[in-house]
């Protein structure tokens, strides 16, 4: 053990057994935690990378259709357009508990009942193409919304997974190990102090003997 | 209850409003990173915000990636695609297995 010192008493074996106990224990635990943790993980991280794909791929195409609304109207048609927004979007996040991470939910309502209802401008003074622009990026909200969640928690499952593997490591790398070791030395001291006992007795019986009777 | 915010330049995020979200146009600096804070403070669940912006705060980021709320969640701006948000999916895969056994043929 590196440099720290263990009593060689009774008392501290009995200490040490039961600290082995827990940590093997804790260690079994932690383990079966990281690899449910993993594999939960796993699954989500895919979703993740497949939506948020989707999502890019979505802006970009949004994006593009905004430059052309915007190439066929002016500058302040466009502001004025949408500086009034009709709908709006109230988020309900409830939290789901996995393998002790709380990951989020999100539930969406929108303000007025039609979801569709997202034209915050009269039809007059706007181009078509703005409608296409403001439709195409209404549709991705769901995905948005869909990765929004998940990504937030693949990141807190990534950091439990890193927090529980470094326990796990800690366990089996050093607590146990250095435990063991602590208690083979404590037995193995006691058991020479008890030989050591026994020679001092044998010694003094010789001794005790030979004065008595004079033989040895 | 909780809204959406949606960060960046105007030009990216104008477009959100139509659609429900609140719109925080801003540009990268001092005050992106004061208004990043009163957001966050202020009842929004979900933060998106263009990658543009983001690589110029990514500190104040942080800070969050351990709270339920909000999520920041990075998005494209009009500029185009500058693959941070992909390599954030690849970051907490790297995080939580060790190394990118995932998507790290892809790119």
């Amino acid at each position: 053990m590196a440099g720290t010192q263990v009593n060689p008493t009774r008392m501290e074996l009995t200490r040490l057994k039961r600290k082995l106990v827990t940590a093997v224990k804790g260690h079994r635990l932690l383990k079966d935690k990281r690899d449910e943790l993993m594999r939960e993980f796993l699954d989500l991280v895919r979703e993740n990378m497949a939506l948020r794909l989707k999502v890019e791929e979505g802006i970009k195409k949004a994006n593009s259709n905004f430059v052309l609304a915007k190439a066929g109207m002016s500058e302040e048609t466009l502001r004025t357009a949408l500086m009034a927004p009709k709908q709006e979007i109230n988020l309900n996040v409830d939290k789901k508990n996995v393998m002790s991470v709380d990951i989020p939910v999100f539930n969406y309502k929108t303000r007025t009942a039609d979801e569709n209802d997202i034209y915050s401008y009269g039809f007059a003074f706007t181009s078509g193409d703005l409608d296409g622009a403001v439709l195409s990026l209404a549709d991705i909200l769901p995905d948005m919304m869909k990765l929004a969640e998940t990504e937030k928690a693949c990141q807190l499952m990534a950091a439990e997974i890193e927090k529980t593997r470094r326990r796990v490591n800690a366990l089996e790398h050093v607590i146990i190990p250095d435990t063991q070791k602590g208690i083979r030395y404590i037995t193995m001291k006691l058991d020479e102090n008890e030989r050591s006992t026994q020679v001092r007795l044998m010694k003094v019986k010789d001794m005790v003997l030979k004065q008595a009777h004079n033989y040895s | 209850m909780y809204k959406i915010a949606v960060m960046g330049d105007y030009d990216s995020i104008y477009g959100f409003a139509a659609i429900g979200l609140t719109t925080f146009p801003v540009t990268p600096g001092e005050e992106a990173v004061k208004t990043l804070r009163t957001v966050a403070d202020s009842g929004y669940g979900i933060i998106y915000m263009t990658e543009e912006l983001a690589s110029s705060m990514k500190k104040e980021i942080s800070r969050y990636a351990d709270r339920l709320t909000p999520a920041i969640i990075l998005i494209p701006g009009v500029k185009g695609n500058t693959g941070d948000g992909v390599q954030g999916v690849k970051n907490s895969v790297e995080q939580a297995v060790g190394s990118d056994i995932l998507f790290g043929d892809d790119k």
